[in-house]
């Protein structure tokens, strides 16, 4: 672990504000290749702000964000889409396109950006489902007739449609029934191991924390208070993170995570 | 490297050799040399795996579809040099297609059916829009008559903001197309009428005209592309979004709340956005001939009094009420049919348009004969 690693996303001094409000204040982030890196929070700490300004789609008041080593913002378009294709992103409410069909949802970007014919493209639209998780019932309904933990597993799948280097997570097993929760922290370990997929899991899932991230970092007043290994950041000394990693649900979810681990 | 499948049958059992990147940038070259080769080994032929030096789920697939399920179970613990993490992968891979086939196409329907199945589907729908649009307007009766006599359920603020948004706001586009299409006609009829020497009656034909039916006719076209549209989307993403059945949870009434302001907004800003339309329409006019035909303002009026009656303003400001509730019906009726996506929001705002803009103009021409058989 001490090794040097290679970041792939630096975070160096992000500023957002909104208005006279500010969000982040001199934040600092580094996310390595191949980590699955959890991100805590309270609510308003700007999680998914901080998500918005790495993937680009929010311009960071001040500060910089190097993906793979570039600035994103300061990219011409051409560059940048290239770059935005190693992305994965899963949206909190999914943000599946409403006019699809599920399978067009995820074949949308292999016709566009792969280049597949589209028969071809919707053959593996329809293996990105079965990894997913979804029925073949699903495959041509429209998002508006899926269930909450339905359209969460389409939107993953749209997410892993290119094959990613980097996979965005929003909140991905809220909404999803402890089973489903459970196998979709599975899926993503087997991704990431198999295809050194780097994750950028923003999260409140204790459990998923416990079970499969490599590092948690911990947003609050307005920077990354602590970015480490779970069993350090429990141990640092602040009343939110003890309250956080402490409580009676943390415990539970440590409790349940070493049972796992034993086994 | 880019990804290989090659069938060697020089040795026995014949190899299959599997090497190089099985990922999506090869994938369109792999899925055809992996159809070129089905069919072309069995269950003896050795398959070899230790030459693959990267995989994707894309890649995964492709063997899983090239190889079968089940062979590519076993070789998932026989393929030592594969690393763990590409074994773990295709097993991910096998496991969720195991259960999972893909989609059968349903076969193509004679196009003549086709034509029929359409023709009827689409009249049944019209017989039950027009049912639907029946029902919404007495649904629409029925909750006004209720609150009519409860001032505490008047919903004074939203009216008043809708009546700012689709009267005031509206005002100068109604009075500059009326004031335009008012010269228009001027222009016709002084052209026209000149050749008979009865330029004079321009007057007479821009107020009729005006007053009877365009000041009323131009607004409610106007007001059914501009109003009804809004209608029918701003009640449409909150149904989209869930926001109508919150409402009704909270035990209130999306009638009450969204729909009577819209429609009595509407029928208070209808017939005075009319008003200044027939207003401008006839100063349009007015300028026209006393431009192009030399009648002087004065004239202009003396002749408007001499000729005119007030029955021909009241029977343009009559229709406007008519218009007016059903430009509103139909865009909240419309809003209330969106189904989820953003594609129904905006083909019910289209819907929405078409049919209040086509019921304003029958409606206009049933009027007119009707006024014309009266003797109006």
């Amino acid at each position: 672990m001490q090794a040097p690693r290679e970041a792939i996303i630096e975070v160096r001094g992000l500023c957002n504000r909104f208005g006279s409000q500010a969000v982040h204040e001199n934040l600092d982030l580094d996310v390595y290749k191949g980590e699955i890196l959890g991100v805590v929070g309270g609510s308003g700490t700007g999680k998914s702000v901080l998500l918005r300004s790495i993937v680009g789609l929010r311009r960071p008041t001040e500060g910089q964000v190097r993906v793979f080593g570039q600035d994103l913002l300061s990219l011409p378009e051409e560059a940048r889409s290239k770059i935005e294709r190693r992305f994965g992103v899963l949206f909190q409410s999914g943000a599946l396109f409403s006019s699809l069909t599920v399978t067009e949802n995820i074949a949308l970007p292999l016709i566009e950006h792969a280049g597949l014919s589209r028969p071809d493209a919707e053959h593996l639209a329809c293996v990105k489902l079965a990894l997913a998780g979804l029925p073949l019932s699903a495959a041509d309904k429209y998002p508006s007739m899926l269930s909450g933990g339905m359209i969460k597993r389409a939107a993953l799948a749209r997410a892993l449609a290119l094959d990613p280097d980097i996979l965005f997570l929003d909140e991905p097993t809220a909404g999803l029934d402890p089973i489903g929760a459970a196998a979709f922290d599975q899926l993503i370990l087997t991704l990431r191991d198999a295809m050194g997929l780097s994750v950028f899991l923003v999260t409140h899932d204790l459990d998923t924390l416990y079970t499969i991230t490599d590092r948690v970092a911990v947003l609050s007043q307005k920077r990354v208070l602590v970015a480490a290994p779970i069993k350090q950041v429990e141990d640092y000394d602040d009343p939110w993170i003890h309250e956080y990693f402490h409580g009676p649900r943390g415990r539970a979810a440590y409790e349940a995570a070493t049972k796992i681990k034993e086994q | 490297m880019a990804g290989n499948a090659q069938l060697d049958t020089s040795s026995n059992p014949a190899r299959l050799r599997i090497s190089g990147d099985w990922t999506l940038a090869h994938y369109t070259r792999l899925k055809q040399q992996t159809e070129q080769l089905a069919g072309q080994y069995d269950a003896q032929t050795a398959i070899d795996l230790d030459e693959v030096s990267s995989i994707d789920t894309a890649g995964a697939s492709l063997l899983v579809d090239l190889l079968g399920a089940e062979r590519v179970s076993q070789l998932t613990d026989t393929a030592h040099k594969l690393p763990a993490a590409d074994r773990a992968l295709l097993q991910t891979v096998y496991a969720s297609l195991r259960d999972f086939c893909v989609p059968v196409k349903v076969p193509q329907q004679n196009i003549c059916i086709l034509l029929l199945s359409r023709i009827g589907g689409a009249v049944y729908k019209l017989w039950q829009d027009s049912l639907q649009l029946l029902g919404f307007i007495g649904l629409i009766l029925q909750t006004l008559a209720r609150n009519l006599f409860r001032p505490k359920q008047w919903r004074i603020t939203p009216m008043v903001a809708h009546i700012e948004q689709i009267g005031l706001n509206a005002a100068p586009i109604v009075v500059l197309l009326t004031f335009m299409v008012g010269a228009v006609v001027a222009f016709l009829g002084a052209t026209v009428l000149a050749n008979f020497g009865a330029g004079i009656f321009t007057v007479d034909l821009v107020a009729f005209s005006f007053l009877r039916e365009f000041g009323v006719l131009l607004t409610a076209i106007l007001l059914a592309g501009r109003t009804a549209s809004a209608f029918t989307a701003q009640i449409g993403s909150m149904k989209a979004n869930e926001e109508i059945d919150a409402i009704r949870t909270l035990g209130l009434d999306p009638m009450d709340l969204l729909v009577l302001p819209r429609v009595l907004a509407l029928l208070i800003a209808l017939p005075l956005l009319t008003f200044l339309a027939m207003m401008a329409g006839i100063l349009g006019g007015a300028v026209v001939c006393v431009v192009s035909l030399g009648i002087s303002p004065d004239m202009f009026i003396s002749l408007l009094h001499s000729d005119i009656g007030v029955q021909h303003f009241l029977v343009g400001m009559v229709k406007a009420p008519f218009f007016a509730f059903l430009i509103a019906a139909v865009g909240c009726l419309e809003g209330f049919k969106v189904s989820g996506s953003a594609e129904s929001v905006g083909e019910h705002t289209t819907s929405s348009v078409v049919q209040s803009i086509f019921i304003v103009i029958v409606l206009d021409a049933v009027a007119a004969l009707f006024f014309m058989e009266m003797g109006w």
